[in-house]
C-alpha cells in the first residue's frame, strides 16, 4: 500500500505491506532505528514517537493508518552535535544506562511537558483545571516507559531540569 | 608480557585522580540519546539485504518432536527457508548450555526453539512461523520445586562449593540461648532487559560474523564455534551496544545460533530477534529458592552458630542458585554451615541473574537478622555492627578482608537516612491512610577479578585509542576505560577513543558477576603501562623516570609532546592483567547498607516506597556518576524483587505463564522515589592496580530485604515468601 509519512519534517513515500507497524516502517524501511522495539506489544514504551504532537506506542499502530501524518522520532529531536535540551539533560543527569529505552523515554518526556502546558490532566491530578508540574505528575505520566536498568530517579531529575523545576 | 597483580598496589598514576574518580558524562551518551547507537538488530550498515528470521518455540515442556510439517510455511509468500534440527546439520551443545539451543527430536523445555522461518520481510516470516505444524509426543515433567525439594542432593560444585562448614553448627545452635529457625522462599525471576535477544548473522565463505547482543564476547565465540563445529578463528562477534543484560546475555542464545543457521541455509545475511513473549521460557531465568536459616545467638544478639541451606531446581546437568554464599562471610560466629541442594526440574534453564546467590540469599538472611534483632531487643543496625568480622569467618583470622567498611556504611547510611526516627515497635507510625515503617538490610557482594587484555594505540597527534572486547551493557564501561587510559597516558578524556565489543580486539573479562569494571580497567592499565614503556623508549627516555602528564612525556628537564614521542607512525601495544593469589590470601568483597521507608495503605495494603537510600563501599569509585547509576538501578531491581517480580509456574504443563512485560511486573517510574546513594571512601590496594572493585551488583543485594523489614515495621506482618504482594499483607493483618 502506498503511504506517505512526514517523518522529522521530511516527506517519505513508502510502499508497505499493510501489516507493517509504524515502528517497523521507521526501523526497517526508513532505517530510523533510534525508535526501539522492546516488546512489540505496547507494554514497554521503548517505541514511543510523537505523532501529530501526541506520543504514541508506534508498535501498536499500523503505518498505513498514518497516511499524511507528521511523525517526530528521536532522530528528529536533535543530533549528537546539536542535542535537544531533553537529550542533553539525560546525558547530564545520567538518565539512562543501556540506552535501549532511552529514545522512548526522551520522546515521552518531551511530550509530557507539552501535556502539562496544554493543561491535560492525568490520573493523579488533584484539580482537573490546574495542571502543574510535580513529581507525582511526572512519574505517573512516565510510567508507560519501562527502564529495566532502573534510571528512574535520574530521569525525573533530567525532566525537572528541562522544565525549570527543582528536582 | 602480562602484568601480574600479585602484590598490593603502590602509588601509581591512577592516584592522581585528574580524570578517574571524577563524575564524567558517558562517552556513549550523545549517541544513545539521539538514537544513533546501533544495536544488534539495527545493522543495516553491514547487512543491508538481511532476510528476517522468526523462531518457532516448543509447545510442550518435555517429550519428543514426532514430525515437523513445514510445507505450508515454505509455500507462504516470501519464505526463503525453514530451518529445523532435521536439516540444520550436526550441532553440538557447548558446556555453557544446559539445554540445547535448537530442540529435536528431544524437547527439554517449553519454548525451546524447534524451527526458524526465514522470509523476505518480518511480516511474512512472522505469519509463516504460525504455519509450521509440529507433532509432539509429550513426556512427563517435574515442575514444582516444593514437591521435588525433599531428597534433593547437594548440587555439584560450580562457581562456589556446594557446602561449607566451620566449627560445629549443630552443637552451637543447640546450646544457643536465642534461636531463629525460619524458612523463606523466593520465586523464579526474569532479567526482562529492554532489548530482546537479537542477532544479525552473515557468512563470508566459511567465516561467520554475528552482530549480537552479548555480555561475554570471548566465551560466546568459543560457544558459537563449539555449537557449529567450526574453528574459533572462523567466528567473529560484534557487540558494541547491549540493551541490558543482567546475566541473560552471558551466553549465546537461540537467536545467535538460528541466525547463523538461517544465513547458512539462505546464503543471505539473516537477522533474528526473539519476540518478547518467547524470551521468558526460551532463555534463562533466576531460579526460585526455598531457604532455611538458623541462627543461634546470645542474649545480646552476638551470633555463635549460623546455618543457611538453600534448595533450587534446574534441568538435568544444570546448577544451583547459590543463595547461601554471603552467609559464609558476612557475620561472625564460631559454628557455621551452608549447603546448596539441587532438585531436577524440567522448567526452562536456570542461570545467572544480577548477583546470582547474594541477591536472593540476602532477601532471606536479612529478614532473619531483623527477626533476631527484634527477639533480642537490639537495634537492627547495632546488631549488624555487633556481628561484624574483619576476617573470613570460615577460615579464621589468617584470612583477613582486604578491606571491609561495613560498619562505616551502616553508621553513615543510618545517619543520612534518619534511622534514629524509627520506632522499633511495629505498626506505630501513621501518615493519613498510610501505615509507615522503616527497614534496613546489609548489602554484600563478592569482588572477583579476572584476566583482561586491551590494545592501546597512541598516534602522532597524541590521541589515544583503547580497543578491547569488553562490553558496555549500560554499566559505563566506555567511560571508565577511557578515564583509565586518559589518567595513565596523561591526556584529557576527550583525547581518548574507546572501541569495545568486537572479538577482533584483545579478550577482556567481559561483563558479568560484578567483575567487569575492576578487571577491564586493570587490563587497560596494564596495556597503558606497556604503552608508556614503549613510548618512553622510542623517545629516548629512561622508562622508569618518564612521567606522562598534561599531554607530555616528562623526565627531569626534558618535556616532549606525547604525539611527538609516539612518532608519526604511532605506538601500538597489547597487554593483559593477570591476578595472582591475593584473592586467596585475603577475602574480597563489597559492602553496603540499605535503608527504606514504606507506606502501606491501611485499607488495600498497597505498598509504596517513600524513601530509599544507602551507603556503599566498593574500593575506588572510578566514575561516581555511572557508579551511582549502577547502584540506583540495582536498588530498583531490589524493589521489584521485594514487591512484584515473580514468574508463575504452570505446574501442569511446565512453563512460566506470565511471559511478557504486561504480566511479569517490574518497577516503573511511579514505583521509585529519589534514591540517595553515598560511597564511603575506600581504596582497596589488594583488589586491582586501580584499587577498585565492581559495583554493578552490590545495590540489588539486600535492597529487597530492607523493603520487607520496612513492611514489618509498618504493619507487624512478617512475610517470608517473596514477592510481598498486598494479598499476603492483608491476610497477615486479618489474622494478627
Amino acid at each position: 500500500m502506498q503511504t506517505t509519512l512526514k517523518v522529522n519534517g521530511k516527506t517519505e513515500r513508502l510502499d508497505l505491506d499493510p501489516r507493517t507497524t509504524l515502528l517497523d516502517a521507521l526501523r526497517e524501511h526508513l532505517h530510523l532505528t533510534g525508535t526501539k522495539k522492546g516488546c512489540d506489544h505496547g507494554q514497554c514504551g521503548a517505541c514511543t514517537v510523537i505523532v501529530e504532537g501526541k506520543r504514541i506506542n508506534s508498535c501498536l499502530t499500523l503505518a498505513v493508518m498514518h497516511d499524511g501524518d507528521a511523525i517526530k522520532t528521536i532522530e528528529g529531536l536533535g543530533t549528537p552535535g546539536d542535542l535537544h535540551p531533553m537529550q542533553k539533560a539525560f546525558v547530564t543527569h545520567d538518565g539512562y544506562q543501556c540506552g535501549y529505552c532511552t529514545p522512548g523515554q526522551i520522546c515521552s518526556a518531551v511530550a509530557v511537558l507539552d501535556e502539562l502546558k496544554a493543561g491535560i490532566p492525568s490520573h493523579v491530578s488533584a484539580d482537573l483545571d490546574k495542571i502543574a508540574f510535580s513529581r507525582d505528575e511526572i512519574v505517573e505520566r512516565m510510567s508507560g516507559n519501562i527502564c529495566r536498568c532502573g534510571a528512574y530517579s535520574n530521569i525525573f531529575e533530567a525532566i525537572a531540569d528541562v522544565a525549570g523545576e527543582k528536582a | 608480557m602480562p602484568l601480574k597483580f600479585d602484590t598490593p598496589a603502590g602509588i601509581n598514576p591512577i592516584d592522581r585522580q585528574n580524570v578517574i574518580g571524577r563524575p564524567q558524562d558517558r562517552l556513549d551518551g550523545p549517541l544513545k540519546v539521539s538514537g544513533l547507537a546501533p544495536y544488534a538488530y539495527e545493522r543495516h550498515d553491514v547487512a543491508p539485504d538481511a532476510a528476517y528470521g522468526v523462531m518457532v518455540g516448543s509447545a510442550i515442556a518435555t517429550g519428543r518432536i514426532v514430525h515437523i510439517d513445514a510445507a505450508d510455511a515454505e509455500a507462504a509468500p516470501g519464505v526463503i527457508a525453514v530451518v529445523t534440527a532435521a536439516n540444520a546439520g550436526p550441532l553440538k551443545k557447548a558446556d555453557s548450555h544446559t539445554a540445547k539451543l535448537l530442540a529435536g527430536p528431544e524437547v527439554e523445555h517449553f519454548d525451546q526453539a524447534v524451527a526458524l522461518v526465514v522470509a523476505e520481510t518480518f511480516e511474512q516470516a512472522r505469519d509463516a512461523a504460525k504455519l509450521v505444524r509440529v507433532d509432539y509426543a509429550p513426556g512427563k515433567g517435574r515442575f514444582d520445586l516444593a514437591k521435588e525439594k525433599d531428597g534433593a542432593p547437594l548440587s555439584p560444585d560450580g562457581f562456589a562449593k556446594a557446602a561449607s562448614k566451620a566449627g560445629d553448627f549443630e552443637a552451637g545452635f543447640k546450646k544457643a540461648p536465642v534461636k531463629i529457625d525460619q524458612t523463606y522462599s523466593t520465586p523464579d525471576q526474569a532479567h526482562a532487559m529492554m532489548e530482546p535477544h537479537a542477532t544479525t548473522a552473515r557468512w563470508d565463505g566459511d567465516q561467520l560474523t554475528l552482530w549480537t547482543s552479548n555480555q561475554m564476547i570471548a566465551w560466546s565465540v568459543r560457544d558459537t564455534a563449539t555449537t557449529l563445529g567450526i574453528d574459533k578463528s572462523k567466528v567473529r562477534l560484534v557487540s558494541p551496544y547491549v540493551g541490558g543484560g543482567f546475566g541473560s546475555k552471558l551466553w549465546i542464545r537461540a537467536d545467535a545460533l538460528l541466525a547463523a543457521l538461517g544465513a547458512k541455509a539462505t546464503g543471505r545475511a539473516v537477522k533474528v530477534a526473539l519476540a518478547r513473549p518467547q524470551i521468558y521460557n526460551n532463555t534463562t531465568h533466576r531460579p526460585a529458592t526455598i531457604q532455611r536459616i538458623r541462627i543461634g545467638a546470645d542474649k545480646d544478639g552476638v551470633i555463635d552458630a549460623i546455618g543457611h541451606e538453600s534448595w533450587s531446581g534446574d534441568l538435568p546437568g544444570g546448577g544451583a542458585e547459590i543463595a547461601a554464599i554471603q552467609t559464609r562471610q558476612l557475620y561472625g560466629g564460631a559454628n557455621r554451615m551452608t549447603a546448596h541442594y539441587l532438585a531436577t526440574l524440567d522448567l526452562p534453564e536456570g542461570n545467572a541473574m544480577r548477583a546470582p546467590g547474594e541477591a536472593v540469599g540476602l532477601l532471606a538472611l536479612e529478614i532473619a537478622m531483623d527477626e533476631l534483632a527484634e527477639k533480642v531487643g537490639v537495634d537492627p543496625v547495632e546488631l549488624r555492627i555487633r556481628n561484624d568480622v574483619q576476617y573470613d569467618p570460615e577460615k579464621g583470622p589468617s584470612v583477613p578482608f582486604s578491606s571491609r567498611k561495613l560498619v562505616e556504611c551502616l553508621r553513615t547510611g543510618a545517619e543520612r537516612f534518619g534511622w534514629d526516627r524509627r520506632n522499633p515497635k511495629p505498626g506505630q507510625m501513621r501518615d493519613g491512610r498510610w501505615l509507615v515503617g522503616m527497614g534496613m538490610a546489609v548489602a554484600f557482594r563478592g569482588a572477583p577479578a579476572t584476566k583482561s587484555a586491551a590494545r592501546i594505540i597512541v598516534d602522532g597527534k597524541g590521541r589515544v585509542t583503547v580497543e578491547t572486547d569488553m562490553t558496555d551493557i549500560g554499566t559505563g564501561s566506555y567511560t571508565i576505560l577511557g578515564q583509565t587510559a586518559a589518567e595513565m597516558m596523561g591526556v584529557p578524556l576527550d583525547h581518548v577513543t574507546v572501541n569495545l565489543g568486537d572479538s577482533n580486539f584483545p579478550a577482556s573479562s567481559g561483563s558479568g558477576g560484578q567483575w567487569g569494571a575492576a578487571s577491564s580497567t586493570a587490563g587497560v592499565y596494564a596495556a597503558c603501562v606497556a604503552a608508556r614503556a614503549a613510548i618512553a623508549q622510542k623517545a629516548g627516555f629512561n622508562a622508569d623516570d618518564a612521567d606522562f602528564v598534561d599531554g607530555h612525556v616528562v623526565a627531569g628537564n626534558r618535556r616532549v609532546k606525547l604525539g611527538d614521542a609516539a612518532g608519526p607512525d604511532g605506538v601500538t601495544v597489547v597487554d593483559q592483567i593477570e591476578f595472582g593469589d591475593l584473592s586467596k590470601k585475603f577475602a574480597q568483597a563489597t559492602f553496603g547498607a540499605h535503608f527504606v521507608e514504606v507506606g502501606v495503605d491501611v485499607e488495600t495494603c498497597e505498598v509504596r516506597i517513600r524513601r530509599m537510600g544507602g551507603a556503599f563501599a566498593a574500593g575506588r569509585i572510578l566514575n561516581p556518576k555511572s557508579a551511582r547509576s549502577q547502584v540506583i538501578g540495582a536498588m530498583t531491581m531490589g524493589i521489584g524483587a521485594a514487591l512484584m517480580e515473580e514468574l508463575i509456574v504452570d505446574t501442569r504443563f511446565g512453563y512460566f505463564v506470565n511471559h511478557d512485560m504486561a504480566e511479569y511486573h517490574v518497577p516503573v517510574h511511579a514505583d521509585v522515589p529519589h534514591q540517595d546513594v553515598f560511597f564511603v571512601d575506600e581504596l582497596d590496594d589488594k583488589a586491582t592496580p586501580l584499587k577498585a572493585k565492581g559495583v554493578g551488583e552490590l545495590g540489588i543485594c539486600g535492597a529487597g530485604a530492607a523493603v520487607a523489614n520496612a513492611i514489618y515495621n509498618a504493619t507487624g506482618v512478617r512475610l517470608r515468601d517473596y514477592p510481598l504482594t498486598l494479598d499476603k499483607i492483608l491476610e497477615g493483618l486479618e489474622t494478627a
